[in-house]
């Protein structure tokens, strides 16, 4: 007789990570059979005495898309900030578990974290231009690790630019501010600025959030095109944006990860009952 | 279920209790509107008398001697070049050495303290100085740099000018420096810089036409003060720019030859004060424009 749960084993593959939820998280990097970039592992989050993650466990495979939706509240934003120690920003929040990249917990305390990151780029909600020239803006990250010389921090910049696709729309006008192109470019200023860095891992915080249609259309295509080269994270309120862009996406409830498969799987059978009722509009 | 909700929320339909409550607002804005007119009013007459009086003596007043000769005794054609040098001299030196320790003050309560204890005991200190009668700032510098070194000097009115300045600039920073969203400061860090690149690279850039208007006005305001330099810099007829030595300025010449007997001297006094007031108002049209041209 095949019992009920062995549907959920027979497509679980390679080492189960702690089963908080049975084999719910099971589908993730390992079943993708993917290099991992970054492991998440039993990590808890608090703001004060206000648990807003309870150990969560997956991992970001490299090169790949994941996105990461859920209710406003659920923690999807809160993880983002843990992957690039924004939270050690502000006293009273703080992060227990591993985050492991490159062989070393990130959310440690001996970390250097400006080095982190300028490994760990983040893109904002609302597009962030530096009071400074379009030029500046960019040449701003880059000075922060590195010292180019002239050429060499010009071709980079064009580079970056070019990268995030706006280099046609503002190479005639490198040296005006940044502050006068409009919330589509102002967000691809941005991620060029992120990129700008070379930075290995890339996190979008709703990155299309404050956009019009044509703009979130382009910045969906640009994150399609930067996987190439990067490994992303895009938080969401979007699920069609999830469904377009992640490989794998990864649903939160509460400050749990109530399940992670990858995007066509999540969106067209979900396993989790929860995760059913979020997709299909029933709350969130 | 909506249905229910609708006749609470609808509004009245009677249309005599519309009209009535219509006539009601008229009403009551025209009041309100009228009132306001009259207030307006009686603030501008004042303004409007003084401004008058004081072009129309000043410019009277006004001659080439006015700036090329010092003070004279009554009756031999003087000028006011030692207490306009003077009091370019104080302003000049109390905003270069208070405007750098405000700036710092005001960056750390916006960057460093903010919600800790000792913050809000810097900003509550802050602001009382900031409403401090400055005659008390004078007495304070008179007991600290006057009575122990001997004698009134162009260094104590530096210094009385100093402390009033400072708060103002602390208090601008602070609130220009607010008014950076967080996100920008996020931002700034997300790209690994340290949180000291992040206020001079950037937030300063981002708040640097809030701040220079804070100056300007905290300029204007310590040209004009004459209380905390009676009992600082005291004043001199003679040409002096002698830091160690009483020190001759604008306000404290005014206020001296207006109380005087003699017409030449009153001349003077009008000619020095119209000379405040246009400089304070270009720093005001100064501060204006660029705040709105940093927008």
């Amino acid at each position: 007789m095949t019992l009920p749960s062995a549907t959920t084993a027979d497509r679980t593959v390679g080492t189960a990570p702690p089963a908080s939820f049975g084999g719910m998280q099971a589908r993730s990097a390992a079943a993708l059979n993917e290099t991992v970039r970054i492991a998440i592992r039993e990590l808890d989050f608090f703001y004060g005495d206000n648990r807003a993650l309870k150990k969560i466990s997956f991992d970001l495979p490299e090169k790949q898309v994941t996105g990461m939706i859920g209710p406003s509240g659920c923690g999807k934003s809160t993880l983002l900030r843990v992957l690039n120690r924004m939270y050690s920003l502000y006293p009273g929040q703080r992060a227990e578990g591993e985050v492991l990249m490159d062989g070393e917990n990130i959310i440690a305390a001996d970390v250097d974290i400006n080095a982190l990151r300028a490994k760990v780029g983040m893109v904002f909600q609302k597009p962030t231009p530096f009071p400074m020239t379009i030029h500046e803006n960019i040449a701003f990250g880059i000075r922060l690790h590195e010292t180019l010389s002239r050429t060499a921090m010009e071709e980079r910049v064009e580079w970056a630019l070019t990268r995030a696709a706006i280099w046609g729309e503002v190479k005639d006008r490198l040296h005006s501010s940044a502050m006068g192109l409009s919330g589509g470019q102002q967000q691809r200023l941005c991620i060029a600025r992120t990129i700008a860095v070379r930075p290995e891992v890339i996190l979008f915080d709703e990155p299309t959030s404050a956009l019009d249609p044509i703009s979130t259309l382009k910045i969906e295509e640009l994150i399609d095109e930067l996987k190439q080269d990067f490994t992303i994270a895009i938080v969401t309120h979007n699920m069609q944006q999830a469904a377009r862009c992640a490989d794998q996406v990864a649903f939160f409830y509460l400050g749990e990860l109530i399940e992670i498969a990858p995007a066509g799987e999540l969106f067209t059978a979900p396993r989790h009952p929860k995760t059913q009722e979020y997709i299909t509009g029933r709350f969130g | 279920m909506s249905t229910t909700l609708q006749p609470a929320l609808a509004p009245a339909k009677d249309p005599a209790v519309a009209a009535r409550l219509g006539r009601r607002r008229k009403r009551a804005d025209g009041i309100a509107r009228i009132l306001s007119l009259v207030a307006t009013g009686i603030g501008l007459v004042f303004l409007a008398s003084i401004l008058a009086t004081l072009f129309y003596k000043g410019f009277g007043a006004m001659d080439l001697a006015v700036f090329t000769e010092v003070t004279k005794p009554p009756g031999s054609n003087g000028g006011l070049l030692n207490a306009i040098a003077g009091s370019l001299i104080q302003v000049v030196l109390a905003t270069v050495i208070g405007t750098p320790i405000g700036m710092l003050v005001g960056t750390y309560l916006a960057e460093y303290a903010k919600g800790s204890a000792f913050g809000n005991v810097v900003r509550f200190v802050s602001d009382i100085l900031l409403s401090a009668p400055s005659i008390l700032i004078g007495l304070f510098v008179y007991q600290l740099l006057v009575l122990p070194f001997g004698g009134f000097s162009g260094w104590a009115g530096v210094a009385a000018l100093t402390i009033i300045i400072i708060p103002i600039v602390v208090r601008t920073t602070e609130d220009m420096l607010s008014l950076i969203p967080n996100t920008l400061r996020e931002a700034v860090i997300g790209l690994g810089a340290p949180k000291w690149k992040m206020i001079v690279l950037v937030c300063w850039r981002a708040a640097i036409s809030g701040i220079i208007t804070g100056i300007l006005l905290g300029v204007a305001r310590i040209a004009g003060e004459t209380a905390p330099l009676l009992f600082t810099s005291l004043g001199n007829n003679a040409w002096s720019t002698d830091l160690t030595r009483p020190m001759p300025s604008l306000p404290i010449t005014i206020y001296s030859y207006a109380g005087s007997p003699f017409q030449d001297w009153i001349e003077l006094a009008w000619a020095g004060a119209l000379l405040i007031t246009l400089a304070v108002l270009l720093l005001n049209i100064l501060a204006r424009s660029l705040l709105r041209s940093g927008k």
